[in-house]
């Protein structure tokens, strides 16, 4: 129905009940009833990529994802990650390469970096572009951002090794 | 902008689905993936009264093999092509074509159904199966199946054969031994849907080409297949002078068209530059 129907999910850990029309993307959910407002929305139809958040551990575009269809299932934002220290490293990378200017691509840049990056080995430049080529930026011209993702691979590979 | 407001209700099962549609008819609109329709919910394109929701239901998942055909589930998403060693094995063109659909967050959740009564002319998977040959498993009130060959599918942009009251449940391809695939495409920008795009499988038979189907989209209403330009090729070898032929052929065959996007001359070029570059990978 129109009408608001109450879903259960985990968000970063944290079981949410919540009642929401079925029109609410899960974007608009996570920013407007949860106040995880880093999930950014530049175009809502799937273009630009500044929504993207991992669904059941996979990145999707949070606006083309519905609320309802989140029920029953694992969400992890920008806010879950940081916390977490998960992707410390990539956010220290993205500030010392100059990886962001005015920021608003960056929270879904991060976890389609780390998206790429939790696949293992050392991507080249083409691959990173490739894995990034859904989210866009408008400052910074991407170099800034391959460098930072690639000087995390190379770390983390050593880190390994 | 914000989608309209809808209904929604949860499919239990494909018989459920399939009342839902008896009774709410024209009204409805299948949600699977949803990354072509929640798009056009957003841009207000599409205004359904409801929504149903097929997309929790296992028996539409997984990818078999029995008897010689391969079975596609109409949920597989574009990320198991990409990924599935079945589809390695038995289809790879199918992995092939994955990888160039969108990017990856899109490929988490699209399907294969979703794309196919999408039926977007300049999109992917719809040229894949016309190129394999692959039949359509619909159902219908009552539970009865129709198998529609891929050729008979597509009937125009975003048209299909599919009835409002059915539901497109699955693929179905004959695993050929010794198949050979190929594909390519031009987009603007990585993940743009294709200025024009060739899905081709073919079989190599003492290094002549044999049963080549060379299938288009991005060209007109539908994905098409050039019948004259393949049979031209028959019994060659994929060689620099059976290239300039099947080019000429080509020329003759496909009348793509012209848009804001690229000219009908730019297109057919750019077929061209595709036939040559798909031969050249055919050993």
């Amino acid at each position: 129905m129109t009408s608001a129907r109450v879903i259960a999910l985990t968000v970063n850990g944290e079981e949410v009940e919540a009642a929401v029309a079925p029109r609410t993307h899960l974007a608009d959910f996570l920013r407007d009833v949860l106040s995880l407002t880093g999930t950014h929305l530049g175009c809502e139809h799937g273009v630009c990529g500044a929504c993207t958040v991992r669904l059941d551990g996979a990145i999707v575009r949070g606006c083309l994802v519905l609320a309802v269809q989140a029920e029953g299932r694992r969400v992890e934002t920008i806010e879950g990650v940081s916390d977490s220290g998960e992707i410390a490293d990539l956010q220290e990378a993205f500030v010392t390469r100059n990886a962001l200017q005015c920021g608003y691509c960056t929270p879904a840049m991060l976890l389609t970096a780390q998206d790429l990056l939790l696949a293992g080995g050392v991507p080249d430049r083409d691959a990173i572009r490739d894995h990034l080529s859904g989210n866009y930026c408008r400052c910074t011209g991407y170099e800034a951002i391959v460098d930072a993702i690639e000087q995390v691979a190379r770390a983390r590979a050593g880190r390994v090794a | 902008m914000k989608a309209a407001a809808f209904d929604y209700v949860r499919a239990t099962s494909v018989a459920h689905a399939l009342d839902v549609l008896a009774e709410r008819g024209d009204d409805v609109r299948l949600l699977a993936g949803g990354q072509s329709l929640v798009p056009a919910l957003n841009l207000r394109l599409s205004a359904p009264g409801l929504l149903l929701d097929i997309g929790g239901l296992e028996e539409l998942r997984g990818i078999t093999i029995r008897d010689g055909v391969l079975r596609l589930g109409a949920l597989v998403r574009h990320v198991e092509l990409e990924n599935s060693p079945l589809i390695a094995e038995h289809a790879p063109l199918l992995a092939q074509a994955a990888v160039h659909i969108a990017h990856a967050a899109i490929r988490n959740r699209g399907t294969i159904g979703g794309s196919l009564a999408n039926a977007d002319p300049a999109a992917e998977l719809p040229a894949c199966v016309l190129a394999l040959g692959a039949r359509i498993v619909v159902t219908g009130q009552g539970g009865t199946i129709r198998r529609i060959a891929a050729e008979d599918f597509f009937q125009g942009v975003y048209a299909t054969a599919l009835h409002p009251d059915e539901i497109l449940t699955g693929v179905e391809i004959d695993a050929r031994p010794g198949g050979q695939s190929a594909f390519g495409e031009f987009v603007r920008r990585r993940g743009d849907y294709a200025l024009v795009g060739l899905a081709m499988q073919a079989r190599m038979e003492g290094g002549t080409l044999r049963d080549s189907r060379l299938a288009w989209f991005g060209v007109g209403d539908r994905p098409v297949l050039s019948p004259a330009t393949a049979a031209a090729l028959a019994g060659r070898r994929p060689d620099t002078a059976s290239v300039a032929l099947a080019q000429e052929k080509l020329s003759a065959e496909l009348d793509p068209r012209g848009d804001i996007h690229a000219a009908a001359g730019t297109r057919l070029q750019l077929a061209r530059v595709l036939l040559a570059r798909a031969l050249a990978t055919l050993h």
